[in-house]
């Protein structure tokens, strides 16, 4: 598989990713930020675990959850759909390994906008939803815009919860942190240094994107 | 007429206020840490009271005895905050127009000519001068349609050259469009030039009440 394939492949995964995560990301971490409900704290430790629990673990749930005898895949199976070891699964895995990554910058972001800018929407007549999408994001969007950044850049590395939902199939499943290690293991030490270099140079221009947007906040 | 029965507690804070004013400018005046502020935020329905009602124009928005809570963007009190709190990433025409309600709000141009700043329009909110701003704010309040202006300490911020020009403005919104204002300050001169009635309140209690036509308002 050509090197410019396996970027390609990888990139478009980790994008696909993060754009899958991130109304969702979005959600928890305003909730996180504003809300004040039961489960608050349970909520914040669930979404928080992908980021400390051993990656190779947090693949394995997904395995039992989206495997055909599984209680997600079971259901995605009678609507055709196969999840593991396809390139969804590869998405799946960057996603849930990003998620914590986003909640966590954008829900800083959201605590940071002003609660006075919020009020003064709604005695102006504007309701929840409306108050949310025109003043309290747009004020947070430096922070949402950076984590999301971070979260694609978690993507791109992702390997342990990769390689087990979704294994290393050239051509299918395989990314560059999959190929990084199967080409180390063979010997074909050239073709992994190679890879290092692309994997740190994308991921080095994501987390100077991040590092600058979080910079620039504007309230 | 404005109906306002308000009891909450809030730490070591209690307020228990009442006060029946009528429509033209009345005043809150009162130390700091009285409770003036708490008392607009409730109305504005930002700040839920334990107990009491709270009635404009015959239109109840809380009722603690009947579970009535109107939600604050459904109130139609304009407010313009000490802070004043423009949307800092909107530039002074959408802040104006964001509230805007077909139906009940007034002419752009006359609001425009009526606080002199045609000529703001297209500027961002951090280049304007103090005195700007607060009749930016004004102007944002007036543009939603309110049926009752809530002020707190318009003037406080502004030194005394910009005070003189400012009261004008809040004289013509008072005469020119008719809607009841609700001002809070700590400024007997302001008060007693402004106010048509007046409500002194210390440490959360109501000390004194007043009327501009009993001769001398004893503040």
């Amino acid at each position: 598989m050509p090197i410019w394939r396996l970027t390609w492949f990888t990139v478009a995964c980790a994008g696909g990713a993060t754009l899958l995560v991130l109304p969702i990301g979005v959600l928890i971490a305003w909730a996180l930020a504003r809300g004040s409900f039961r489960g608050r704290t349970i909520l914040e430790a669930v979404v928080t675990l992908p980021l400390v629990m051993p990656p190779v673990a947090t693949g394995l749930i997904l395995l039992m959850l989206m495997s055909r005898r599984g209680p997600i895949g079971r259901v995605l199976e009678r609507v055709g759909i196969d999840v593991v070891f396809t390139w969804k699964a590869v998405v799946l895995a960057m996603a849930v390994m990003g998620l914590p990554l986003l909640v966590r910058t954008a829900r800083a972001g959201f605590e940071h906008v002003d609660r006075r800018y919020e009020q003064m929407a709604s005695t102006l007549g504007a309701a929840p939803l409306r108050a949310f999408l025109t003043v309290s994001l747009p004020l947070a969007l430096p922070s949402v815009i950076a984590g999301a950044v971070l979260a694609f850049a978690r993507a791109l590395g992702e390997f342990g919860a990769t390689i087990v939902v979704a294994g290393s199939i050239p051509g299918a499943t395989r990314t560059l942190a999959v190929a990084i290690y199967t080409y180390a293991e063979t010997g074909r030490d050239w073709e992994a240094v190679t890879l290092i270099a692309i994997s740190a140079a994308i991921a080095f221009a994501a987390l100077l994107c991040s590092n600058a947007l979080a910079g620039k906040r504007l309230a | 007429m404005i109906d306002l029965a308000i009891a909450l507690i809030q730490g070591s804070f209690s307020l228990d206020f009442t006060a029946t004013l009528g429509d033209g400018v009345s005043a809150l005046f009162g130390p700091s840490g009285a409770g003036k502020t708490t008392v607009l935020d409730a109305i504005a329905g930002l700040r839920l009271p334990a107990l009491g009602r709270i009635a404009v124009a015959d239109r109840v928005l809380f009722d603690s005895s009947t579970g009535i809570n109107v939600a604050p963007y459904l109130r139609r009190i304009g407010y313009v905050p000490q802070d004043i709190a423009l949307f800092p990433h909107m530039n002074v025409r959408r802040n104006l127009l964001y509230g805007r309600h077909p139906g009940t709000s007034p002419d752009l141009d006359r609001v425009l000519r009526m606080l002199e700043i045609e000529t703001l329009l297209d500027r961002g909110v951090r280049d304007l001068s103090g005195g700007e701003r607060q009749r930016i704010a004004l102007g944002r309040a007036l543009m939603s349609g309110p049926s009752l202006l809530l002020l707190d300490e318009p003037l406080a911020a502004v030194d005394l050259p910009l005070r003189r020009r400012i009261l004008p403005y809040l004289a013509r919104i008072r005469d020119d469009l008719g809607i009841p204002i609700l001002y809070v300050s700590h400024d007997r001169d302001e008060v007693q030039q402004f106010a048509d009635y007046v409500v002194r309140l210390e440490a959360g209690r109501v000390v004194g009440k007043d009327r501009k036509d009993s001769k001398d308002l004893k503040i």
